[in-house]
């Protein structure tokens, strides 16, 4: 920080300069709105009950009157599809939320901390890294059962090492600088300090990692919900809908196939968007 | 006879000391190994009085004040003797928990870089009223009503306007007073500046001098004023402790020390000071540079680049000496020659 460095009003006007200039932000920030609200106003703009069974109509294939076909019990798959909405970006969100949560506090604490704690806490938590995040899910998953709470925790646990790695760098860089020598010699403690002081100055790198992150949890739910570690039917999640179909892909292949195109652009989404604020946060990488 | 006068001025003297550090010793751990940084340090600040402490880059001044408030890092840095009292207490004795009650409360401390010295994702008036919040218990509104009183004390104009702006939305010497009012928000009766208007230009550097002597009078401070700037003690202390390798060289008050400057050292920083009344070609640099932690002399810290060493002064490290001219001097050879 030299006295040349912009102020923190001028990057922010700067980020969203950048931002907003970037096409595939807005891209990535309208389709995700349109998942949202269409998760959000499920009742009003599904066509049928998605737990509405019509044994005659059953693997019905795309028409007029289903559009996106009809599953085994003869559910409309478009219905299914903007309820599992719900479930899955709830899932997605309060997991990472959660990880978000956990991961920078500890990174916080061990950048603040450091010595054998941190040394400690950072080696607990490569360990973790060590694991495919569905590997490390699924051995959770499967030690806690199917339920939708259970599916969140172990989402969440995946996640808590990678937050906490991008807590604690900026932190290790702060706590060195002058305005925290300043509060500690105004007598604040190290709560106070970490919370009003460190956390303020570091939390749009957190922010911004979250939404890359979502985009992850969103594809382990539906990697878990695939082989069955999921939230328990009769409710439908993107994962559990592609599952249902996958046996007979070849003949019924609009069961599978559009949850998967849901999943593909709600990820996509949350990466276009994701890359979009790191770079507008970051004015290194705005160049490339 | 006259040795039990001045030992009876030294009791009078630390009677009336607000801060008392004693024999300090701090040390560094440099590759496995523990360094002094400040040795055998003695100081006695008094009520309503500025004591400034010179020398050059690496003489452990900073290191002094950060003992004193206990900020020295955790890991590789530790006060290996000594006692800083404190209102009846030795602070380097105390639990981290009721040192954190004494920072920023009754002992402050403002730093050299206005520019980085503030939380920049904090408005200034939450800022100042932060302290007063956390020391005295205060509820936020009355926090920030003193917090208004502060800014308007240290001379920030409209202030009342400027309660809710950021630090960088204001100028260096504005930043600066803005550290001053936060230092001053629980009425300290101690203030640690560590070269406080390094970091300033010349004129705003006079302002923030004037006004720190202004509030030090309105408050009853004991200011410690730390600076490489024998121009800036000149403007604003009483006294005068000139350090060197870590130890105090001299010791002594403003006019008397300017006027009959008594270790080589502090002659030879004198003559290095660039003056408006003399030619600048008179100047006369220090040959050398101050020795390493890791490497000190046997003898006399000074002796390699001092103009009057003799054989004796690599072979015992000398001590403090009290002078006829009332000046304390580490250095038995100016004794010998006043003697003479």
């Amino acid at each position: 920080m030299t006295t040349l460095a912009p102020t923190a009003a001028t990057r922010r006007a700067r980020a969203w300069d950048t931002f907003s200039r970037n096409r595939l932000s807005w891209i990535g920030l309208a389709l995700i709105a349109l998942i949202v609200l269409a998760a959000i106003a499920a009742p009003l703009i599904a066509p049928h009950d998605p737990l509405e069974q019509d044994i005659v109509a059953r693997l019905d294939p795309p028409s007029a009157e289903h559009w996106l076909g009809t599953d085994t019990y003869g559910r409309d798959v478009l219905s299914r599809m903007i309820y599992a909405a719900r479930i899955s970006l709830f899932v997605g969100f309060v997991a990472t939320l959660i990880a978000m949560t956990i991961g920078a506090t500890i990174g916080i604490l061990c950048g603040y901390v450091g010595g054998w704690f941190d040394q400690f806490m950072m080696g607990l938590l490569d360990v973790m890294l060590a694991f495919p995040t569905l590997l490390l899910g699924l051995m959770i998953a499967a030690m806690l059962g199917a339920s939708l709470h259970n599916l969140i925790i172990a989402i969440a646990i995946t996640e808590i090492a990678p937050f906490a790695r991008i807590a604690r760098a900026p932190t290790i860089t702060l706590k060195q600088l002058d305005f925290v020598e300043a509060a500690r010699a105004l007598g604040f403690g190290p709560v106070r300090i970490m919370g009003v002081h460190i956390l303020p100055n570091m939390i749009s790198d957190v922010v911004v990692m979250g939404s890359l992150w979502m985009a992850s949890a969103i594809r382990t739910e539906a990697a878990l919900s695939f082989i069955g570690l999921g939230v328990p039917p009769p409710a439908a999640t993107w994962g559990s809908m592609i599952r249902e179909g996958f046996d007979n892909i070849l003949d019924t292949w609009w069961l599978s196939v559009f949850p998967s195109l849901a999943i593909l652009a709600t990820v996509l989404a949350l990466n276009l968007l994701g890359d979009a604020l790191r770079d507008a946060a970051d004015p290194k990488l705005r160049a490339e | 006879m006259d040795q039990a006068v001045a030992a009876k001025e030294q009791v009078a003297a630390a009677d009336a000391a607000v801060l008392d550090i004693r024999g300090l010793r701090t040390e560094f751990r440099i590759g496995g190994q523990w360094h002094a940084a400040v040795r055998d340090l003695s100081l006695a600040l008094r009520a309503n009085e500025t004591l400034a402490i010179v020398g050059e880059s690496g003489s452990g001044k900073s290191v002094t004040a950060l003992s004193a408030l206990r900020l020295l890092p955790s890991a590789g840095a530790r006060i290996a003797a000594g006692a800083v009292m404190f209102d009846g207490r030795d602070l380097t004795k105390l639990s981290e928990a009721e040192m954190s009650d004494v920072r920023g409360n009754a002992i402050a401390m403002i730093f050299q870089e206005p520019m980085t010295s503030l939380n920049p994702t904090m408005a200034i008036g939450d800022q100042i009223a932060e302290a007063i919040v956390i020391h005295r218990g205060a509820a936020w509104s009355s926090a920030r009503a003193q917090a208004l009183r502060l800014l308007d004390e240290v001379k920030i104009p409209a202030a009342a306007t400027r309660l809710d702006d950021y630090p960088h939305q204001f100028s260096g010497g504005m930043r600066q007073r803005v550290m001053i009012a936060m230092a001053l928000a629980c009425r300290p009766q101690v203030l640690l500046a560590d070269e406080p208007t390094t970091a300033l230009d010349v004129t705003i550097q006079a302002q923030v001098l004037r006004q720190l002597a202004e509030l030090k009078r309105a408050y009853g401070m004991a200011v410690l004023f730390i600076t490489h700037n024998l121009g800036v003690v000149a403007q604003i202390a009483d006294r005068v402790a000139v350090m060197y390798a870590g130890e105090i060289v001299e010791a002594a008050s403003v006019a008397d020390l300017f006027a009959r400057p008594t270790h080589p050292y502090t002659a030879a920083l004198l003559r290095a000071m660039p003056r408006v009344d003399r030619d600048a070609a008179g100047l006369e640099p220090i040959p050398g540079g101050v020795p390493a932690l890791t490497a000190m002399p046997t003898g006399c810290f000074f002796a390699p680049r001092c103009p009057l060493r003799q054989a004796s002064c690599t072979a015992q490290h000398p001590e403090l000496l009290r002078f006829p001219n009332g000046h304390e001097v580490r250095c038995p050879v100016v004794l010998a020659e006043a003697a003479r």
